[in-house]
């Protein structure tokens, strides 16, 4: 099963970052007619944000759609948030407000598509992160 | 350079004669048999993209204006700089004039012939009218601090500044009418998400040194806008480009990283004639690359500098993005969840 599930829009910035992590990893579609995962063990989700300039709006409809399925949600072990830090203080703000309402903690923030920088961190602290040894 | 609006002052052209009846008639007729194409109506709740809505919703969200911002407040900070510090900012605003004022007047509607849905052109509308309110916000700045002598020679010193008419001509071949309008769409991309940052980081580099803070403020209103246009325009890039061949993308793709490299080019002396003086041309030159590489990502391709060359000042980014310092978990020393302080969210759409 997959250890990441991800949502990424028509812009594809969060689809780019996951996949050069090269790890195994389901998406939430972007249309709420088409099927969403079903995660059966420990994941972390990989989530852009949109907030607007109040931050309202931070998550996508279709996150908060696969996150509000208490199964799913068991699961959830941690979240990485992408945005743009040009927006100042709503930086990745989807990744504040899932760590906050599904408590977990928010493991990293990237930018956009990530960088080389992001996806070694991300890549080694998943590695290293305990929820995935003992479900393993 | 375009011609100028007469002067009030100028004699009336005499009236054209008068158009013979018949040629009246006969335009009348072709007018019925060949009607002129009119648009459709817009209907927004007809979307064939619904990125366009979500772009609408977040940029009239977001508007402003200058008045809103309390300027007056850096006078005495103002006071505090030095008159070559002065100058030097002066100077930058209006570089940034420039390039709103070419963005408002000749990018945004060059874009609009271009609209694959009437909601896109729409956004590009807005998009159109927003940076002429941030053309117009440098002078709300001046008009606050500054000497109508200092303004005077700064905007006379951007009409002859080579490295500036030269990146302004680069992108204007893009936006000409006969132009490919892919290339435009990445001329526009660069524009939004890279051109502006060598003028964006004296603010940023002020405000992290307690000065000009409320015209920070107002500079990061005007970040925001941007990147939210370079992201947009160029996910319109990127669909557009799906429907090209294999080899059509890779000579887009060769332009684009073409022409970003001369753009760079001029950056680099652009920055270097501005910022050698006060000692800071190194760390704008990695403020460059970090956005070259942020451009990039928005038309869907991959950074071009190395992180190396993208580790920006701290207090740089802390400026831009005052609550983004890092305590992530993977980066953070502690071993405890960091679990984000209150912020906005809407409960009515989490059921639990």
């Amino acid at each position: 099963m997959a250890r990441l599930v991800f949502f990424s829009s028509g812009s594809g910035n969060t689809a780019r970052f996951v996949s050069a992590l090269g790890m195994s990893a389901a998406r939430i579609p972007v249309s709420p007619k088409d099927t969403m995962p079903e995660p059966d063990a420990p994941y972390v989700l990989v989530c852009p944000t949109y907030a607007d300039g109040e931050g309202r709006g931070a998550v996508p409809k279709q996150v908060i759609r696969f996150l509000n399925d208490p199964l799913r949600r068991g699961l959830l072990r941690g979240v990485i948030a992408g945005g743009n830090r040009n927006f100042g203080a709503t930086f990745a703000l989807a990744g504040r407000v899932i760590s906050q309402k599904c408590s977990v903690p928010l493991l990293h923030r990237f930018e956009l598509a990530g960088t080389g920088n992001d996806v070694a961190v991300v890549r080694s602290g998943l590695k290293a992160f305990a929820p995935f040894q003992t479900a393993a | 350079m375009r011609a100028a609006f007469p002067a009030p002052s100028e004699p009336r052209a005499p009236a054209p004669p008068r158009t013979p009846i018949r040629q009246k008639v006969r335009a009348v007729k072709d007018t019925i048999e060949q009607p002129r194409a009119v648009p459709r109506a817009i209907n927004w709740n007809r979307l064939q993209d619904e990125k366009d809505l979500e772009v609408w919703n977040r940029l009239t969200v977001n508007f402003w204006l200058p008045e809103k911002v309390p300027l007056s407040n850096d006078v005495q900070s103002w006071a505090t700089l030095r008159p070559e510090e002065r100058e030097l900012t002066i100077r930058v605003f209006t570089g940034l004039t420039l390039l709103d004022t070419i963005q408002n007047s000749l990018g945004a509607p060059a874009m609009l012939a271009d609209a694959q849905t009437p909601h896109e052109e729409a956004v590009l509308t807005n998009i159109a009218f927003m940076e002429a309110v941030h053309a117009r916000s440098y002078s709300s700045i001046f008009s606050t601090l500054c000497l109508t002598r200092e303004v005077d020679e700064a905007f006379r010193w951007s009409e002859d500044n080579p490295h500036l008419q030269e990146k302004a001509r680069l992108i204007l071949d893009e936006y000409d009418a006969g132009a490919d309008p892919l290339r435009r769409r990445i001329a526009s991309v660069f524009l939004e998400s890279f051109l502006f940052y060598s003028g964006f980081y004296l603010p940023m580099y002020w405000s992290s040194r307690g000065k000009l803070t409320n015209t920070a403020d107002l500079i990061r209103l005007i970040i925001r806008d941007e990147a939210i246009h370079g992201y947009y325009i160029g996910y319109k890039f990127q669909r557009a480009a799906e429907r090209l061949s294999e080899a059509e993308r890779q000579n887009l793709k060769d332009f684009a990283f073409n022409l970003m490299f001369d753009l760079y080019g001029i950056e680099t002396r652009y920055t270097g004639e501005l910022y050698d003086g006060i000692g800071l041309t190194g760390d704008v030159k990695a403020f460059l690359h970090y956005n070259a590489n942020k451009a990039l990502q928005n038309l869907g391709y991959e950074a071009l500098f190395p992180p190396a060359a993208c580790e920006v000042n701290p207090a740089i980014m802390a400026a831009l993005s005052p609550d983004s310092e890092n305590h992530d978990f993977f980066s953070g020393s502690g071993s405890s969840y960091v679990i984000g302080k209150t912020v906005a969210t809407e409960d009515e759409d989490w059921d639990f």
